[in-house]
């Protein structure tokens, strides 16, 4: 496994908040100083864990939205309304708190670069965390691998990292993306407007006979649909790696 | 300490049956790898093999033929959620193993998609594991595992492995899918085994 990040005793490690990026209403992004962060591979995850006043402690699991290539660790974190942790990590921690993880954890949903063919990446939601780590890792590439992202959100607002993914699609080095807008469409909405179904999924995808990668992320309902219909359509099972990233997980 | 962070603790009487580090939900959660399989019960088998004297394989109907029970037990997922009180139908690995002739000290878990995950034999015996095909009283969905799933619910929840097509007995302990992976080979939850080194 070329890129592996080496694999040994996952210790807890305090980093620095250096900075809050509002990515929408409901979605933030961290940005750790992390001294002694071993590098990960694009769409492994961290743990996060909170300690209180009186010892109480609480643990959740983040995708990394950086690359491996970046001098920084990004989480981006979806706030869920009645969950215990990312209320806490949208809203309350600032600039200069210390947040203790540790990671990276996952090595099945990763990207590396090197498998060869081209890749498919869908999204639900904030789903498309690790995905970006995949994207921002090709742009870091710069090998032309062909990719495309396929980015399934409610509304324009909710949608996480627009001006950057428009940015990356147009360096014109073989990253593609493509938005769909389930609920409210805005006036003029050039890109589509439906759910991920078969259809959709061949218009945007690669033919099976180019035996592509593919990788799924979202809430389950949408994993399960996605996942299903590229079997359906012809994709090798074994080349569709899933990772759900549901309401589930506070 | 994390500055501000008040937590939410929880009910008293829970409070012994959850393991550190998790939370509880009230849904049920789903985590695969991959896409779900789903193999047509005339196609299903479940076969014990590997360091055996003779293998054994089941069809469905010959499985569902062997006396079954319901179990109710707590679980505890890795990605941090537990689930109490969880209502399953299934047949003992014990009345399974009864079947082969061995001296095995582990086993490997087979399923569909290729998935793999590793025990030690006295983790699947003596009550402690099952291959279930029902959940809350209804034929156990394939998201869930459906139509059979490996049930260790002492262990982490990625040992009870989904859509399970058998056992491979060995004399040494070999890392399965997620094992290999990082993850610990053993995985007990109340000692938060969670990744290699915990």
């Amino acid at each position: 496994m070329a890129g592996a990040a080496v694999l040994g005793r996952l210790t807890w490690q305090l980093c620095e908040v250096a900075e809050l990026v509002e990515e929408t209403p409901q979605v933030k992004t961290l940005v750790l100083g992390a001294p002694d962060w071993p590098g990960h591979r694009a769409g492994q995850h961290v743990d996060v864990r909170l300690t209180a006043e009186d010892g109480y402690q609480a643990q959740r699991s983040y995708s990394i939205a950086s690359a491996p290539e970046e001098g920084r660790l990004a989480l981006t974190v979806e706030r869920l309304a009645d969950g215990e942790v990312s209320p806490y990590l949208a809203d309350v921690l600032v600039v200069g708190d210390k947040l203790e993880l540790r990671g990276p954890i996952g090595g099945y949903f990763v990207w590396d670069g090197e498998e060869g063919g081209p890749v498919l990446l869908v999204g639900g939601g904030s789903g498309v965390v690790p995905l970006m780590a995949m994207a921002r890792h090709h742009a870091a590439l710069g090998n032309g691998t062909p990719m495309r992202l396929l980015y399934s959100a409610k509304r324009l607002d909710d949608v996480i990292y627009r001006k950057e993914l428009e940015e990356l699609a147009a360096r014109g080095d073989g990253f593609e993306a493509f938005f769909t807008l389930t609920r409210d469409q805005p006036e003029g909405w050039q890109g589509f407007g439906r759910r991920v179904d078969r259809a959709l999924l061949a218009k945007v995808g690669w033919p099976a006979a180019d035996d592509p990668h593919a990788f799924v992320c979202g809430p389950t309902g949408f994993v399960e649909a996605v996942a299903s219909a590229l079997v359906e359509s012809g994709l090798s099972p074994g080349r569709i790696k899933t990772e759900r990233f549901g309401p589930t997980g506070g | 300490m994390s500055r501000g962070f008040q937590g939410r603790r929880r009910e008293e009487g829970d409070s012994g049956r959850v393991p550190p580090g998790q939370y509880l939900v009230d849904d049920f959660p789903v985590l695969s790898a991959g896409p779900t399989p789903h193999t047509p019960l005339e196609e299903w088998t479940f076969t014990i093999s590997g360091e055996v004297a003779e293998p054994k394989t089941w069809t469905w109907e010959e499985f569902r033929a062997l006396p079954s029970e319901t179990i109710t037990k707590d679980i505890h997922c890795v990605t941090k959620w537990s689930k109490l009180d969880t209502v399953w139908e299934g047949v003992s690995v014990d009345t399974l193993l009864a079947e082969v002739e061995h001296d095995a000290a582990y086993v490997v878990a087979f399923c569909d998609g290729g998935y793999t995950t590793n025990l030690p034999l006295e983790d699947v015996s003596d009550g402690k594991a099952w291959i279930a095909f029902g959940y809350d009283g209804e034929p156990l969905d394939p998201e869930h595992g459906g139509p059979a799933r490996l049930l260790v619910p002492h262990l982490y929840f990625w040992k009870s492995a989904k859509w399970v097509r058998g056992l491979r007995l060995s004399d040494h302990d070999e890392p399965g899918f997620w094992e290999a992976l990082g993850y610990h080979m053993y995985g007990d939850p109340w000692r938060e085994q969670r990744y290699w080194g915990d």
